[in-house]
């Protein structure tokens, strides 16, 4: 048998048959780019290569970068590796990408979720020999209801508020989890006021055909009495800061998976939690990596050790993978609102 | 049951101690009386019989849920709490129920008298009608552990909204020994005649540590005592039987049999407000000598001849029968001393003596000689003030030493629960013996979110080893232990025990080889224990 297709070093996920690495962590020359989270996109690569609907995201971010791009399932010959992209279904523009070296394929997930959120292009499962998963939710306590059900709690708290006379302060990550709150959100409750950095990336997926609500950002010279009952979609670290003092009485709500648990839930100190995650649960996880029939598994993010112990007792060989995306177990993720 | 999980989500989702009274008070006002007799008992912290092992718990949990124990074992580690991680990982419920909160906890109390089987069957099709919160509710209720950010003070306040009674009576009538099974909502709320309880106890007046000695104007107007490291007490004699509570409100006669003589001796309808301190004839025995105490129902002999208690007594709340909390501090004192002056010499009673002061440089001279008096630091108490329910702010203060402290290597690790499950909060410490590590204390406390946050991430890089949930790490970081008290204990491998240890500093300016020496605590305890 030949070689492994992918091997990890220390910058990252390295293909020695097409000479390039998957989401690295320290600069090289090539780069393939499966979504733009910061911890995935990284500065200071020579050669970037990521889908056409991930680029805006990643010029936006980076700069005037390198950069290729690539169509859903277009197939890439990159030396030796044949190369494609498939949605992951993370947020828009996120990919899995598949890579297949002398019929061997493996195919590394990014981050992913396989409930269609009706803004990223749905995930579509995989066939492989070896997959690269994601585990940032591997517990059996992560459990998320139907989108249409968050969406029904979220919409409920801000009429709630906006009839109390209250502003509702929306926290969620502002690349992919505010975008998708913002097109749960029903617009006839009340307007939609967003943070500046929430604004910029809607303008980047606006331009590039993402429908969003109407929104209005936020500026110094906002007069907040002119938008009663409005709610306010910005990223987490505004809780508890004068930024978020200015709208006077408000409730607070964060919108993460981590708010499963009720400890992170109270350490955020937020109102409410709604629980609504941009990863796969653990039926998510379980039906994703049994959808690929690989017999070999590699875990990323999150609790790999309880997850990779579980998958090896049904059977699979599973191994952990040390890798720098996200944080190691998770909590961090909750602190910085990233991978959430 | 569908109630209570409402009362349990709001309160549970909000902050503001204004909002979870409301939400109280809307269910005291709408509930049953079955309903609001548990809700009172709940959050007094009377709960019901555990009727069921937390081992069997978590097999039946991991069997509906169809995951191996330790994969539960794990989840549990993660999410910190036992009921919590049971309602997220039994898969979703098959039916529903219309059940009162009652119904469950009377269900719940049925299963003490069966068998494992008949526990197993019941609980399993509990969790199959119950939704994730009504499981979270049924299961804390299952597991004893029912802390939901409401205190008893809290609950007090919206039950006075909800009835239009008086705080401070009802707090009264919400002591002492009852449970849902010796009385109804009518007769603990709203009956006329309160004091048929002999036994009940007056809320205890709490002190808050002093901040600006300054503000407190001329020392003449406050009466300084020493601060004991005992067992905050209130000794009740009404109608020839003596009643003993602590603090907590539990009922501890039993394990303090030589008071029971005070029966007699005190005159009837007296309440005293005081401290249980071991008493070695003179001076107060350290903690650990009435520690061995508490948690004994019975007492042999020899431990009552070794470790005799006494109530140092410092405040008359009830004599004659008759309430006195309105009356001046000082008038109180008066009368108390006048009571204790004619007790027999040998009676396990004293007043606990008033420290006269010429002014504050004084008291603070004073203050400073308080290990050797055996004592905490000082209370300073307003001769002028009634004798409030609860924590109030102004007229009773601790002014207690500042706390010894040691230098100290932190060795293992450990995730915290509830709040703060999944950031590392338990840590065990060490400090030199020759080239060696020895452990000699835990600590939980003193460091801000930011700084346990700082130091998780920390602890994930730099685990050497792994014991279950415990993590063996570089020795690298060294933090400024505080503790109130020493002792010697063979139950710990350094020989030596601290009295509420916690860290008081994290020394980033300090390495591991500043840190102390077993040499310098064991002088510590030569010292003060």
């Amino acid at each position: 048998m030949a070689g492994p297709v992918l091997t990890w070093t220390d910058r990252g996920l390295y293909c020695a048959a097409g000479d390039f690495f998957i989401d690295p962590w320290r600069p090289v020359d090539r780069a393939l780019i499966t979504h733009g989270h910061a911890d995935h996109a990284r500065p200071g690569h020579r050669r970037y290569l990521c889908t056409d609907a991930c680029m805006p995201v990643m010029r936006h971010r980076l700069g005037d970068i390198a950069c290729e791009t690539v169509r859903y399932g277009e197939v890439r010959r990159i030396g030796d590796a044949v190369v494609s992209f498939h949605p992951a279904g993370h947020v828009p523009g996120s990919a899995q990408i598949r890579v297949e070296v002398a019929g061997e394929v493996w195919v590394v997930s990014g981050d992913y979720k396989v409930e269609d959120d009706g803004l990223s292009e749905a995930f579509v499962p995989l066939r492989c020999h070896t997959f690269i998963s994601e585990c940032t939710f591997g517990l059996p306590v992560f459990h998320w209801q139907p989108q249409a059900v968050v969406a029904g709690q979220i919409n409920r708290w801000w009429a709630d508020n906006a009839a109390a006379g209250r502003a509702s302060l929306l926290a969620a990550y502002s690349l992919g989890k505010a975008q998708r709150l913002l097109h749960m959100l029903d617009p006839a409750i009340g307007p939609i006021l967003t943070h500046a950095a929430v604004e910029n990336t809607n303008a980047v997926l606006r331009a590039q055909g993402v429908r969003l609500p109407g929104t209005i950002k936020i500026t110094p010279d906002l007069d907040r009495k002119a938008h009663p009952g409005a709610v306010i979609v910005a990223p987490p670290a505004v809780l508890g800061s004068p930024w978020a003092r200015r709208f006077g009485a408000l409730s607070t709500g964060y919108a993460s998976g981590w708010m499963q648990m009720r400890g992170v839930r109270r350490r955020r100190a937020a109102d409410r939690g709604f629980v609504i995650s941009d990863h796969a649960d653990w039926e998510g996880l379980l039906g994703a990596i049994k959808a690929t029939g690989a017999e070999r598994l590699f875990l990323t993010h999150g609790y790999t050790d309880i997850f990779t112990r579980y998958l090896r007792e049904a059977g699979y060989d599973a191994h952990v993978l040390a890798t720098e995306y996200g944080g190691e177990e998770g909590d961090d993720a909750a602190d910085t609102g990233e991978a959430s | 049951m569908k109630r209570f999980a409402a009362l349990f989500t709001v309160i549970d989702q909000t902050t503001r101690t204004s909002a979870k009274v409301a939400a109280l008070a809307d269910y005291f006002a709408t509930a049953p009386d079955d309903d609001k007799l548990w809700t009172i008992a709940i959050f007094a912290g009377r709960r019901p019989k555990r009727a069921v092992t937390t081992t069997r718990l978590r097999d039946w949990a991991a069997e509906a849920a169809g995951i191996p124990l330790w994969l539960f074992e794990d989840a549990y580690a993660v999410v910190g709490d036992l009921a919590e991680t049971i309602a997220l990982v039994l898969p979703p419920a098959t039916g529903a129920s219309d059940d009162s909160l009652s119904f469950w906890i009377n269900h719940l109390r049925e299963l003490v008298d069966s068998d494992d089987e008949a526990r197993r069957a019941a609980v399993l099709s509990a969790w199959s009608r119950l939704d994730t919160t009504e499981r979270l509710v049924f299961n804390k209720l299952l597991t004893g552990g029912f802390r939901m950010g409401v205190s008893q003070k809290l609950m007090t306040r919206a039950l006075a909204q909800a009835t239009g009674r008086d705080e401070a009576e009802l707090a009264h009538r919400l002591m002492g020994d009852w449970s849902p099974d010796t009385t109804s909502f009518a007769a603990l709320i709203e009956a006329d005649d309160p004091a048929a309880d002999l036994s009940r106890p007056y809320p205890f007046c709490l002190a808050h540590g002093i901040d600006d000695l300054e503000a407190l104007g001329p020392v003449t107007d406050w009466q300084a005592e020493w601060k004991w490291d005992g067992i905050r007490a209130q000794v009740i004699a009404r109608g020839g039987a003596l009643h003993v509570w602590s603090r907590g409100e539990e009922l501890m006669t039993d394990r303090f049999p030589e008071l029971a003589g005070l029966a007699q001796a005190l005159p009837d309808g007296t309440v005293l407000d005081g401290e249980l301190v071991a008493w070695d004839g003179a001076a107060p025995l350290p903690f650990a000598a009435l520690q061995k105490r508490i948690t004994r129902k019975t007492v042999p002999k020899k431990l009552l001849a070794k470790a005799p208690v006494i109530l140092l007594a410092y405040d008359l709340l009830e004599a004659g029968g008759e309430d006195l909390r309105a009356t001046p501090l000082q008038d109180r004192r008066a009368a108390m001393d006048r009571m204790l002056a004619r007790l027999p010499p040998d009676a396990p009673l004293r007043p606990s003596a008033l420290i006269p002061a010429s002014d504050w440089d004084d008291l603070m001279a004073q203050r400073a000689t308080a290990r050797q008096m055996k004592a905490e630091g000082l209370m300073i108490k307003r001769l002028s003030s009634p004798y409030h329910v609860g924590r109030k702010r102004g007229d009773w203060w601790k002014w207690k030493l500042d706390p010894l402290t040691i230098d100290a290597v932190m060795i293992y690790a450990q995730a915290g629960h509830g709040r703060r499950a999944n950031l590392f909060t338990d840590f065990t410490f060490a400090v030199w013996q020759g080239n060696e590590l020895v452990p000699f204390t835990k600590a939980y406390s003193g460091l801000t979110d930011a700084e346990f946050g700082q130091i998780t991430q920390w602890v994930r890089r730099n685990t050497l080893q792994r014991f279950g949930p415990v993590r063996q790490v570089t020795p690298h970081h060294v933090f400024e232990i505080a503790f109130e008290g020493i002792q010697e204990s063979p139950r710990h491998k350094s020989g030596i025990a601290l009295r509420f240890p916690r860290m008081l500093r994290w020394r980033q300016d300090k390495t591991v080889d500043q840190a102390d020496t077993l040499d310098h605590l064991r002088a510590l305890l030569a010292q003060y224990g």
